[in-house]
């Protein structure tokens, strides 16, 4: 079989794994979209390692590996994506934009080195421009 | 002699102790007391061995500096001893008097073991014989001073006291530190002794001299560093006694007779001494006259009185000034205790609010009474013969010549005589407005109620009498030394070979006259003006010059708009200069870090999949440039 095949289905897969990390709003189907991309890669390498014939089929082995440990991510990818849910009511990734600081950025007061650290400006600074 | 540091051990190990059991009234009071008194005994027999078996200079220690090495030895001689009996006697009257006076104060303790330590510095100037020991005595003695004048600190006018009589005072002491480290190059010694015996008249030996006389002036208050003393007042009535009678202003004086051997080998340094007192006595003599506050009446007195003493070291009149010190300790001592007195009864220490307090407190008047009758100079008190062995030897050093150049004699002379009108004017108004006339006490302004039995005017209880009364006596009596000058001169002899010429006390018949008529012109004129005036203040005949003298001539507000207004502007300027250029470096390393960290700062917009967007960009970003790379 040619080499071209697999690799043709298994740049497609991860094409669409992209766009689905990219654009799917749904928490779960952007984990499932990461699976594509995982398993895109996985097609790679049993692809090359019946190319190449290898001995030792470490190709193989290695897609052995990502399946254990794509199976474990799922497992904890979804249970956060359920906590979230549960916390939030959503698992909107819209609606998750806790780390956004570039919108309200906290303003910090113009004194702010003349500051203790409970916030009170050291006798004899306040006139301080 | 071992006698000597015990003498200023014993108050100090009373300080310690004091203020270890401070809390517990009692024991601070009898710690105080009994510390003090061992001094004094310690002191009576250190004088009874000098008298008997001549001075003695001892060495304990050196302490190496590197340069001239710090000696720690003492001197017992006349001098020394019997200045350390006149200030335990005092300080010892001072310690019985607070346990009563200051009854009701929460600072008992605190304030008991300081007037113990400041005991403890004043001996230690008097024993030192070493100029660096001696300067530590004096400053921790202005350091207690302060202490204790803002003892009550809750007053921002005690605090501001405090913080001038140790501002004024250092600056004093800055010129006596230079003049003791002159004097110290020039004889290769710190020693007194050393000093006294290897000085020769030079330009050096003068700076010197008169560098310390900037630390006598300002310790014994004399124009122009005069100004604390009034303001002490803000101190409780005992320290205010201790301070004018035996300590801190007579360390001043003192200083001068201990060097006395030394400055009568610069006749410029005594000059400057002659004018600074003349124009001392005269100036504060005027300024008690229109005083409302009969203790800042005494206080300027004092500063008037002292004065005379170092008016009379000024023309070689050394018994004679040491002797208006010992009556001047005893007789200023009762007036402020006296002083104490009354405010305790009518709780005010304004003239205004006293009056006819003759028969309500016979006693206090009684003591009174004398303290001002020998403030005045009248036989046979002990201020009579004090004050006229100072103006007979004023007059010996005018007519005769002395180690003073004539003029300044003459000026000592002149000044003398004008402050005797003044004194007797002044005394005589305090005299009359505090015990006779109509009362004043209990009125609104003083808050207690006439008609109120329990707060009648009334002696003070036997704590505060027994001072009073074992201070009248060396007030009355001291008197007759004048009649022994061999013992006076032997008692103080500071047991060298100039002793001799500085000769004992006498009074000559013409000063002490004429001085005895212008007491008499002084005290009628007050008398006359306030039986005229219908038994009121008689500095109403002062007219438009009484807020001037009752001002001190303007002397604070001199010194405000010239040194502390421009002080305090200095001030604001180098905070300002910290403030905005200083520290606004710092700011704009803050500010610089902050502008840099909002750049990435805005890629920071909380939604995971442009992040994903921005990494495979710059994956593909990174491929191109591979493949690009590759191929060229």
């Amino acid at each position: 079989m040619r080499l071209a095949f697999p690799l043709v289905v298994s740049a497609l897969l991860f094409s669409l794994g992209v766009f689905g990390v990219l654009v799917r709003r749904n928490a779960v189907l952007v984990l499932m979209s990461v699976e594509l991309m995982l398993n895109a890669a996985n097609l790679n390498l049993v692809a090359f390692d019946a190319w190449w014939s290898d001995a030792l089929h470490s190709g193989q082995v290695l897609t052995l590996f990502v399946i254990t440990i794509a199976a474990a991510e799922v497992g904890l990818g979804l249970a956060i994506v359920l906590l979230v849910f549960r916390n939030r009511g959503t698992s909107d990734l819209d609606d998750l934009g806790l780390l956004d600081e570039s919108a309200e950025q906290e303003a910090l007061p113009d004194d702010w080195l003349d500051m203790d650290g409970a916030g009170r400006v050291a006798p004899g600074r306040e006139a301080a421009s | 002699m071992i006698l000597a540091p015990l003498i200023v051990l014993v108050p100090f190990a009373a300080a310690l102790a004091g203020l270890a059991v401070g809390r517990n009234r009692l024991a601070a009071g009898r710690v105080a007391v009994i510390g003090t008194g061992l001094a004094m005994a310690l002191a009576v027999a250190a004088a009874v061995v000098v008298w008997v078996g001549g001075p003695s200079v001892d060495e304990w220690g050196t302490i190496p500096t590197g340069w001239i090495p710090i000696s720690v030895a003492t001197r017992a001689d006349g001098l020394g001893v019997t200045i350390a009996i006149m200030v335990t006697v005092v300080a010892f009257a001072v310690q019985v008097y607070s346990t009563a006076y200051m009854h009701d104060e929460p600072r008992y303790g605190s304030f008991a073991a300081l007037i113990s330590l400041f005991t403890a510095a004043m001996l230690l100037v008097v024993l030192a014989d070493d100029l660096v020991v001696l300067l530590i005595g004096w400053e921790v003695m202005g350091m207690c001073s302060a202490l204790l004048i803002g003892h009550h600190w809750e007053r921002p006018e005690a605090r501001s006291a405090a913080v001038k009589a140790f501002v004024v005072t250092r600056l004093g002491d800055v010129g006596m530190l230079a003049g003791i480290i002159v004097l110290a190059d020039l004889t290769g010694s710190f020693r007194i002794s050393a000093l006294e015996s290897s000085a020769v008249t030079s330009v050096t030996l003068t700076v010197g001299l008169v560098l310390v006389l900037c630390g006598v002036v300002g310790k014994s208050a004399q124009v122009p560093l005069h100004v604390w003393l009034p303001d002490a007042m803000a101190g409780p009535t005992p320290v205010s006694a201790l301070i004018h009678a035996a300590t801190m202003v007579a360390a001043g004086v003192f200083l001068v007779a201990r060097l006395n051997a030394v400055y009568a080998l610069s006749p410029v340094a005594l000059a400057v001494l002659a004018v600074v007192a003349s124009v001392t006595m005269v100036f504060t003599a005027l300024a008690a006259l229109a005083q409302d506050d009969y203790k800042r009446v005494l206080a300027w007195s004092t500063s008037s009185q002292l004065a005379y003493m170092l008016g009379a070291l000024a023309v070689g009149g050394y018994s004679a000034g040491l002797f208006h010190l010992l009556s001047h300790a005893a007789f200023k001592a009762l007036l402020f205790l006296g002083a104490g007195a009354i405010a305790h009864a009518v709780g005010t220490t304004m003239l205004s609010g006293m009056g006819g307090l003759r028969r309500r407190m016979p006693l206090t008047y009684t003591v009174s009474t004398l303290g001002f009758a020998a403030l005045v100079g009248l036989p046979p008190l002990a201020g009579f013969f004090s004050k006229d062995s100072v103006l007979s030897a004023a007059e010996d050093a005018a007519v005769h010549g002395g180690p003073t150049p004539g003029w300044a004699a003459w000026l000592v002379l002149l000044a003398g005589l004008v402050t005797v009108l003044l004194t007797a004017a002044y005394a005589a108004r305090a005299w009359l407005l505090a015990f006779r006339g109509p009362p004043h006490w209990g009125t609104a302004e003083t808050g207690v109620a006439r008609s109120h039995p329990a707060l009648v005017p009334h002696d003070p209880p036997p704590a505060m009498r027994t001072p009073l009364v074992i201070l009248a006596v060396p007030t009355v009596l001291l008197g007759v030394l004048a009649f022994v000058p061999s013992v006076v001169s032997g008692m103080l002899d500071p047991g060298d070979a100039t002793a001799a010429e500085a000769g004992g006390i006498s009074i000559h018949l013409g000063t002490a006259a004429l001085s005895l008529v212008l007491v008499g012109v002084g005290a009628f004129a007050a008398f006359a003006e306030w039986a005229q005036l219908g038994r009121r203040d008689p500095a109403a005949a002062l007219g438009s010059f009484r807020p001037l003298l009752a001002d001190g001539l303007g002397v604070d507000r001199l010194y405000d708009s010239l040194v502390v207004r421009p002080l305090v502007g200095l001030s604001r300027l180098v905070v300002a200069g910290d403030r905005d250029v200083v520290h606004a470096y710092v700011r704009g390393a803050g500010r610089a870090a902050r502008a840099l960290g909002a750049l990435p700062h805005a890629a920071q917009v909380g939604r995971v999949q442009r992040y994903v967007t921005a990494v495979l960009a710059f994956v593909v970003v990174l491929a191109l440039a591979g493949a690009g790379a590759a191929l060229w």
